[in-house]
């Protein structure tokens, strides 16, 4: 019963102050009318936010904002690579499919692994298989399939925010 | 700095233009889904593009509306398109 | 003033060039799965940096409203996850029902 209050009292806030930061607006009606919103949104929804990890919260959302800087970086590498490949006379490509591992199991971990792939160089996720942890790959030419199976940065670096498959925590 | 604008909007439409050739005459269809995707993404540029232009900030509120309904768009459409019906 | 236009306007130009040439790429590639490739990434970055050119602007230049670049901010975010995640269900999708990798040598499709 108390964590049902405390997800809806944060549920409330969240929504509340993205009513605000949109409006604009902060005299009484706009308040009003933005707290009676959000409480029929929390009502039908305040289940949603939290899923039932709640142990290293704090510390894997800090391993994620530390993250993202190299995650951007990698972003400019893949689409400098690949306006190469669509500008280059010959255009050298040479697609083929490929499947990982990873010792990730948790969904956000999967969806945060899956969408750095889909953004790192010449790499999409076609399939993900959660119970196994197995990514079908497809890759754009032999080099970045080669990052991704043989030097596997992404993938130590992705269960170094998550903390996964480790024996100790 | 206005007329950068203009000329920044004619660019994008320019691309949106070649997405289109792709949704028209793309062999099967999941090559039109996916550029109509990708036409989407590029409206909401093009709508930001035309709030500075126009210096209106309620285009931005379109756009993140837009945003949100193509994204949704296009993944109803793949789950449609995966599983033959929409309920699993 | 002038200089902070001039990043400006290099931001966005880079920015319409990364989206150009990911429509090109969506012309000029062979398959379904690499034309996807081309425009997953190109379009996500491209309206990141068009997005954050705009916002730069933003906040240089109508300074009185500070919290209208914050749902620009907001759009940008969301684009940057919303994106390879619509990408990628289309590919699942694709791959599901049964198209085919396209490999070196073959016909175009």
């Amino acid at each position: 019963m108390k964590k049902r209050i405390s997800e809806m009292a944060i549920t409330f806030g969240l929504l509340g102050l993205f009513w605000i930061l949109l409006s604009g607006y902060f005299d009484g009606f706009h308040l009003v009318a933005g707290g009676i919103c959000s409480l029929i949104v929390t009502a039908m929804s305040y289940r949603l936010l939290f899923s039932e990890r709640r142990s290293q919260f704090f510390r894997t959302s800090w391993r994620l904002i530390c993250y993202v800087p190299w995650e951007l970086w990698q972003i400019v590498l893949a689409n400098i690579d690949v306006i190469r490949r669509v500008l280059h006379p010959r255009m050298p490509i040479a697609p083929c499919l490929i499947e990982i591992e990873t010792p990730l199991r948790s969904e956000f971990a999967l969806v945060t692994l899956g969408n750095s792939i889909t953004l790192t160089p010449g790499t999409i996720t076609v399939s993900v298989d959660p119970e196994k942890g197995k990514f079908l790959v497809h890759a754009l030419a032999k080099e970045p399939a080669d990052a991704l199976l043989v030097d596997q940065t992404m993938q130590r670096k992705v269960a170094g925010v998550f903390q996964e498959g480790r024996t100790e925590g | 700095m206005l007329s950068f604008f203009w000329f920044t909007g004619l660019l994008i439409s320019l691309a949106i233009l070649c997405c289109l050739y792709r949704a028209i005459v793309g062999p099967g269809i999941f090559n039109r889904v996916a550029a109509l995707n990708v036409i989407g993404t590029k409206t909401i540029i093009l709508l930001v593009v035309m709030g500075y232009f126009f210096e209106r900030p309620e285009f931005f509120d379109i756009a993140l509306l837009y945003a949100m309904l193509n994204f949704i768009g296009t993944l109803v459409a793949s789950k449609y398109l995966e599983k033959g019906q929409l309920w699993s | 003033m002038v200089i902070v236009d001039r990043i400006v306007i290099l931001i966005v130009l880079a920015g319409t060039f990364v989206t150009l040439a990911g429509a090109i790429g969506l012309l000029r590639f062979p398959d379904f799965y690499t034309r996807l490739h081309a425009t997953g990434k190109c379009d996500t970055l491209g309206t990141g940096l068009i997005l954050t050119g705009f916002m730069v602007f933003h906040f240089v230049h109508y300074s009185s409203t500070p919290l209208v670049p914050i749902k620009v901010l907001i759009l940008i975010i969301f684009v940057f996850i919303a994106n390879p995640t619509a990408t990628h269900a289309i590919v699942k999708a694709a791959y599901r029902t049964g198209v085919r990798p396209w490999h070196l040598g073959e016909k175009r499709r």
